[in-house]
């Protein structure tokens, strides 16, 4: 009945029919799914199907460009960054050739893409406009996450073999700073204010915590919830709320969404969740967490406010990541 | 032909080298000069920087690596020599010295015998290297690691399976990163009982090094409760009058739920699969075992490792190549955990139960004290593909779970 009326709204408004139809918001919930090459398209009310995009092989990694109308999806096995154009979900350009990709991120200018290259031991960085690497950077053997600062002055990358994150200036040729962290740094969040440089260590049981001025570790929180030895602990996914004041990390093998009081510095509670949770998202009122299940294939849809689970959604096999379009 | 990583120029009294020119490999067909007279200084215009060099040992007549055997890819069985796992590893671990202030290095050392090696290794010492993986047979390996017996030197152990080596046979300056027989058996059995299959036929070969993996597997039925229904020596050969020991029907009657082979040298055990007579799975030699490695492993960051061997060997990686990688992989956590490139700290490192040594495998590995055993995740395995990872679920332990494989520190015959 609500959504009635508001779709009643909506219809009223004459921005809706914008010609340019910029960021209107579908509400749909994208998620990856590396074993069966598609991206599962959700709607944001309800989560049913609304359709799987079929991608090159082994989809991973998902983001939407500043205005939301494309969403760059990195397919490992397929050796390309498939780009879905939103409003007709489908596949409609690829940037090819490139070896293994599974992370990234745009510069905030949304001129470049930033890319872990796991394979060669790089960061790679892409020019959107003519779609071609222009360069790689050397850093540690398998590197993975990789943030783009907002600042536009730095890309941090972590590495998994060599324990660190790394500090890259773009227009350098060899990084800036190498930041020893937890075993198997996987992803990163920068605390809204942009002060601190948060990192997940999957083997470690921990996330560190930078001092973006410094680029010195200044502090570890261990996930330790009941019952769970510290090899089942496997942080990687992190999402950081828009006021700084919770992050959400995801803890692998532990099947749990640990949330964590940021100021605080300090776990506040777990919330169960599918099988080898792996990475997250929330929308935009901060309302709802969605949570992409590895190894139970499904999303799990977390109540933020609740701290609870409402509903777990089955997608493809292995699911990888997800991202909300609102 | 070797190829040389490092040129090292000896600084005499420290136990590291300084390079003029770092990671530079010498052209192709010129062996770099590596016993440059003490002193010999740094050119002028690098910056000098700390060498650890890590020694590699091994026969250069191996029969474990004879090139009519390996192409047969017995279960377990090395696809090639392991060194190129080092290389890999060397690459890997290249940001590992920083804050050190060391780069590091590997060298070959080929001998033809112990005492061959045992000169060898003998001059390494005197040019600084401390940390050495070995690729040798158990006898080789003990006669080298006594000739060294309460010098600062470690010796890391990559392919020698042997459970003595870890028991009455332990020395101290020997660290074990390949998994011993009583491991791959504890991991075999746990799936056994995982899946109810609670009666094993044993079959035996002839060989001493099958009586040991009958024990080893003996060792593990007790102590997770797998019931053993008969063992049966066998042999090779199609002789009419041994037939109830050549041919494979006849040596499995009776009921049990599955046949375990002790077979180490491959050429029985892989004609024993659809010819058993009753239809039940063949494990051990054949078919399925734990293993410290399988290529189609697909979690943990298990291909990427798998993919950057692949590049610099030309084939897959096998249980002796991740043993190789690993030990090195392991001695560069050790200095970047540690800050530090001295031999004390390096050994305590890999020896304290915190420890966090990453093998793409899942679980973190440490040196157990006890025996200098790599604890690990093993990987329970086909020819192509892992069916489960050991230890298996509900397979628990006090401390450590991965101290289910193998010898757990009340088990210990080991004295140091």
């Amino acid at each position: 009945m609500k959504n009635l009326i508001k779709l009643a709204i909506l219809a009223s408004l004459p921005i809706a029919y914008s010609p340019l139809a910029q960021a209107k918001g579908t509400g749909y919930v994208f998620v990856s799914s590396e074993n069966d090459n598609i991206v599962t398209v959700l709607d944001g009310k309800n989560f049913t199907k609304v359709k799987d995009i079929k991608t090159a092989k082994r989809p991973r990694h998902l983001q939407f460009n500043p205005d939301k109308t494309m969403l760059y999806a990195a397919c490992g096995d397929g050796e390309s960054i498939d780009i879905i154009d939103i409003a007709k979900l489908e596949v409609v350009d690829q940037i090819k050739d490139i070896d293994d990709p599974e992370a990234f991120d745009l510069s905030p200018d949304n001129k470049s893409l930033y890319i872990s290259l796991e394979d060669e031991g790089g960061l790679g960085i892409i020019d959107l406009a003519t779609k071609k690497m222009t360069k790689t950077i050397e850093v540690g053997q398998e590197p993975e996450g990789v943030l783009a600062n907002p600042d536009g002055k730095t890309v941090y990358v972590t590495s998994e073999v060599a324990n660190m994150v790394h500090v890259i200036d773009p227009t350098a040729n060899e990084p800036t700073a190498n930041i020893v962290v937890g075993t198997r740094p996987r992803r990163l969040a920068l605390t809204p204010d942009g002060k601190e440089l948060w990192v997940t260590s999957e083997l470690d049981a921990s996330v560190s915590i930078i001092d973006v001025a410094t680029n010195k570790v200044k502090e570890k929180i261990s996930f330790t919830p009941e019952g769970f030895r510290k090899e089942d602990i496997t942080p990687v996914g992190l999402v950081m709320t828009k006021d700084g004041k919770t992050a959400f990390v995801t803890i692998g093998r532990a099947n749990r969404v640990a949330v964590v009081d940021v100021a605080g510095r300090k776990v506040e509670t777990y919330i169960l969740v599918g099988n080898r949770a792996w990475n997250a998202a929330l929308n935009k009122d901060e309302s709802l967490l969605f949570v992409a299940n590895g190894l139970s294939d499904d999303v799990s849809i977390i109540d933020v406010p609740a701290r609870k689970v409402l509903k777990s959604v089955p997608v493809g096999r292995v699911p990888y990541m997800v991202t909300v379009d609102d | 032909m070797i190829k040389k990583i490092v040129l090292s120029v000896i600084l005499a009294s420290s136990g590291l080298s300084a390079v003029s020119a770092e990671d530079t490999p010498a052209p192709l067909g010129i062996v770099a000069p590596q016993n440059l007279p003490a002193g010999t200084e740094a050119a002028p215009v690098q910056v000098a920087k700390a060498v650890l060099t890590i020694g590699y040992l091994h026969l250069a007549d191996d029969a474990r690596y004879d090139d009519k055997l390996m192409p047969k890819q017995f279960l377990g069985a090395p696809f090639g020599r392991p060194y190129p796992a080092a290389e890999v590893a060397l690459k890997e671990i290249k940001f590992h010295g920083e804050a050190a202030g060391v780069s590091f290095a590997l060298e070959q050392i080929s001998g033809k015998d112990s005492a061959d090696l045992i000169k060898q290794v003998d001059d390494s010492q005197a040019k600084g290297i401390k940390f050495f993986v070995v690729d040798l047979p158990a006898k080789t390996l003990v006669e080298v690691a006594q000739a060294f017996k309460g010098k600062d030197l470690l010796f890391f152990n990559i392919s020698a399976k042997d459970d003595a080596l870890r028991q009455a046979q332990c020395q101290a300056n020997i660290f074990h990163t390949i998994p011993n027989v009583a491991m791959q058996a504890d991991g075999l059995v746990q799936y056994l009982i995982a899946h109810k299959w609670r009666n094993a036929l044993i079959l035996q070969g002839p060989l001493p090094e099958d009586q040991l993996l009958v024990e080893a597997f003996n060792r593990a039925a007790k102590r997770y409760g797998l019931k053993i229904s008969d063992t049966r020596p066998f042999v090779l050969g199609s002789d009419p009058r041994e037939r109830e020991k050549n041919n494979i029907a006849l040596l499995t009657g009776g009921d049990y739920d599955v046949v375990y082979i002790a077979d180490t040298e491959g050429e029985f055990s892989r004609n024993a699969n659809y010819q058993t007579l009753l239809p039940r799975p063949v494990v051990g030699s054949e078919g399925l075992n734990a293993l410290a490695w399988n290529w189609a492993w697909e979690r943990h960051g298990a291909p990427q490792v798998e993919k950057r061997f692949e590049k610099q060997a030309n084939r897959h990686m096998s249980d002796v190549d991740w043993a190789a990688w690993m030990t090195v992989r392991s001695l560069g956590a050790a200095v970047q955990q540690t800050q530090s490139s001295d031999f004390t700290k390096i050994r305590d490192y890999l020896l304290a139960p915190t420890t966090n040594l990453d093998g793409a495998k899942g679980n973190p590995s440490s040196f157990r004290p006890w025996d200098h055993q790599l604890r690990q995740p093993l990987l329970l395995s086909t020819h192509n593909w892992v069916i489960d990872r050991a230890p298996l679920q509900g397979f628990l332990h006090q401390i450590n779970n991965l101290d289910t494989l193998g010898f757990d520190q009340p088990d210990s015959q080991c004295k140091f």
